[in-house]
């Protein structure tokens, strides 16, 4: 085998222009291939991390919902186990039930989760809807009672705060993170004070200790964040009063079957990520599949351009052909030869363009990318995942084996008598 | 080693070639090649003697009758194996040089000895060298095998066909695109190795003075052996 190779590499470097041209565009069609899958994995990272970081895998939360059975029904029931004709009621107008938008029994509900092997992190929260007074006008907004340093840890909470320390929000009572819009619209800044009335009528008094910017326009307009306590004391209730618990799963891809299992072992509603964010996963597919059939044409025609150099390197090299088979090379040694000849080129064309590629994504990487929507972006994102230089390789040997299979079998068969008498 | 005295046994070997119409090129063709006997195939062109020398050499696999190598019959045999026997135990020398021009004179010379694997790669070039300083050609060595005369390229290609001692060298027109002068020191160089080794040749030539100095003269005509 060594001695096909090293015959591979001589008759290559014989032909030293050709075969550099061949291995160029395996070189190109590898370094787009990788540019192209990094930077279009990077920016699915972006705009999945986007909505995906801050999601919880699992939601747990209970839905204000009408009474599936109204009472009347029992009552017609029970009285017609005679065997009587089920007699058809009218009255369905019982409405929801006044009860509180709390978890039930939630302390126990944490407990359980904490102690589940499958779950990364859980952390509760209580939302509120709350008015900021601002002069005259009151602005609608959200409150979420969070547990800061979980946040901190499992949601990237930091990475959205453009102003201020989680920690002060850890610290403080009555703080408040506003916002990037709403904080605007009220001209309040870190430090000062806003005025904040609760949908029963109560009202306090928050300090701003940040401003929080997740990139959605709408959300940041309405989206606030304060420690668990202060929302608890903003609502006047006790400090078991939840109304929904986020779950991180160590694999996302359990969510479905977790939030169904904890739907019926809670009793509570629960939602996973895939239900709730269905259409980035199919963007990120989309663009996954748009970059991995580029890089498949690329390398497809440059398995075309192999096969031309291969097949005119036979012609050219049908003596040789004859002579090696002569001296007692047999068909399968002559396509192995032709064979390595492929292969060498897809392989130093590919690591070539592994090279070509790493720098083409730094250079994507340091091309400034500054959005108003992205605050901690300042370059495009690229994704280094050592996975695409390897699928690309295994690509890159791919396409020129096959490329270079046809010719090398048509060398295998070439007759050596019909070239040596031809002369 | 010597499982048999004939190194070479043909037996009735026939051949037809069908495009554009059918032709019998070989009739009933046998003869037999003695170990370190120098013999020469000779006859008018298109007397069948080149196709034959193919058939013999295990290339051409397509004939009727029995070609008996070293008391292995050749026929049915693997391409694999087939390709085994001419690197082994057959030396080929051409009309035309034959040598690739994209390696030296002295990778040429060691490819067959390298694909045999006997010996280890010094142990190849070793005898390569000492192959090439039996035909005077050791000082071309490392040069490429276009920086050659066509006279030089012969006596290479016979180093070649030597390396891996093998039983019989076949020659077809060896002399043929020589001058007299080159034919001589290739006749003696033949002749050293019959003489010398114990190796067989069979040379097919037309050319009635060499074939006067071998030891057996095998005249073909209109695909018999007549003589």
């Amino acid at each position: 085998m060594r001695l096909l190779l090293s015959i591979a590499i001589t008759l290559l470097r014989a032909k030293l222009k050709q075969s550099v041209i061949a291995a160029v565009g395996v070189t190109f069609s590898i370094t787009m291939f990788v540019t192209l899958l990094g930077f279009m994995n990077g920016l699915n990272g972006l705009l999945d991390g986007l909505i995906l970081n801050r999601t919880p895998h699992v939601r747990l939360y209970n839905e204000l919902k009408v009474s599936p059975e109204q009472p009347i029904q029992r009552g017609w029931d029970e009285d017609t186990t005679d065997g009587a004709e089920v007699a058809h009621h009218f009255i369905r107008s019982v409405k929801p039930k006044d009860e509180l938008p709390r978890l039930r029994n939630a302390t126990a509900i944490m407990r359980a989760l904490e102690n589940d092997p499958r779950v990364l992190a859980v952390s509760p929260r209580l939302v509120a809807q709350v008015f900021f007074n601002v002069g005259t006008v009151d602005l609608n907004a959200q409150v979420s009672g969070v547990d800061v340093m979980q946040e901190v840890r499992y949601y990237q909470f930091r990475d959205y705060l453009v102003e201020g320390d989680p920690q002060d929000l850890v610290a403080g009572q009555n703080t408040v993170v506003l916002g990037k819009g709403l904080a605007d619209l009220m001209g309040a800044g870190v430090g000062e004070n806003v005025q904040v009335t609760t949908a029963t009528g109560d009202r306090s008094l928050l300090r701003v200790v940040g401003i929080y910017q997740s990139g959605l326009a709408d959300l940041d307009k309405v989206q606030c964040f304060a420690n668990i306590k202060t929302v608890q004391k903003l609502l006047v209730r006790p400090s078991s009063y939840y109304t929904d618990i986020n779950v991180k799963l160590k694999d996302i891809l359990l969510a479905p079957a977790i939030a169904k299992e904890f739907q019926a072992r809670f009793k509570v509603d629960a939602l996973d990520i895939q239900s709730a964010n269905a259409q980035f996963e199919t963007g990120s597919d989309v663009r996954n599949i748009i970059s991995y059939a580029v890089g498949v044409v690329l390398l497809i025609v440059a398995g075309f351009g192999i096969y031309n150099i291969l097949n005119m390197m036979i012609y050219e090299k049908l003596d040789a052909i004859a002579i090696l088979k002569a001296t007692g090379f047999s068909g399968s040694d002559v396509r192995r030869i032709f064979l390595l000849l492929s292969m060498v080129i897809g392989l130093t064309g590919g690591l070539a363009g592994l090279i070509f590629g790493f720098a083409m994504q730094n250079v994507v990487d340091n091309i400034p990318f500054i959005t108003a929507a992205l605050p901690t972006i300042t370059t495009f994102p690229v994704d280094y995942n050592p996975k695409y230089y390897i699928i690309a390789v295994t690509f890159a040997l791919l396409t020129t084996w096959i490329a270079g299979w046809f010719p090398a079998r048509k060398a295998s068969q070439v007759d050596p008598v019909e070239i040596i008498r031809g002369k | 080693m010597k499982s048999t005295e004939n190194i070479l046994e043909v037996r009735d070997v026939s051949k037809s070639f069908h495009d554009p119409v059918t032709v019998q090129v070989l009739k009933k063709v046998s003869l037999e090649v003695k170990r370190g006997e120098f013999v020469s195939i000779t006859g008018k062109s298109g007397c069948g003697k080149s196709t034959l020398l193919y058939i013999l050499s295990t290339m051409d696999t397509d004939y009727e009758g029995d070609v008996i190598i070293d008391g292995e019959p050749t026929r049915g045999l693997s391409g694999e194996r087939l390709a085994r026997i001419r690197n082994e135990k057959i030396g080929f020398v051409f009309q035309f040089h034959y040598l690739l021009p994209e390696f030296s004179v002295l990778k040429n010379v060691m490819l067959p000895g390298l694909k045999l694997g006997k010996h280890s790669a010094e142990e190849v070039e070793h005898r390569a060298m000492q192959r090439l300083r039996d035909l005077d050609m050791h000082d071309h060595a490392l040069k490429s095998a276009n920086q050659l005369s066509g006279g030089q390229k012969q006596r290479v290609a016979i180093a070649r066909s030597l390396i891996n001692d093998p039983l019989i060298i076949m020659g077809d027109e060896p002399t043929g695109n020589l001058d007299s002068k080159n034919s001589g020191i290739v006749f003696d160089i033949f002749k050293s190795i019959s003489a010398h080794h114990e190796q067989s040749l069979l040379v097919v030539t037309h050319d009635n003075d060499f074939a006067a100095r071998t030891d057996r003269i095998i005249e073909m005509d209109d695909g018999k052996v007549i003589g």
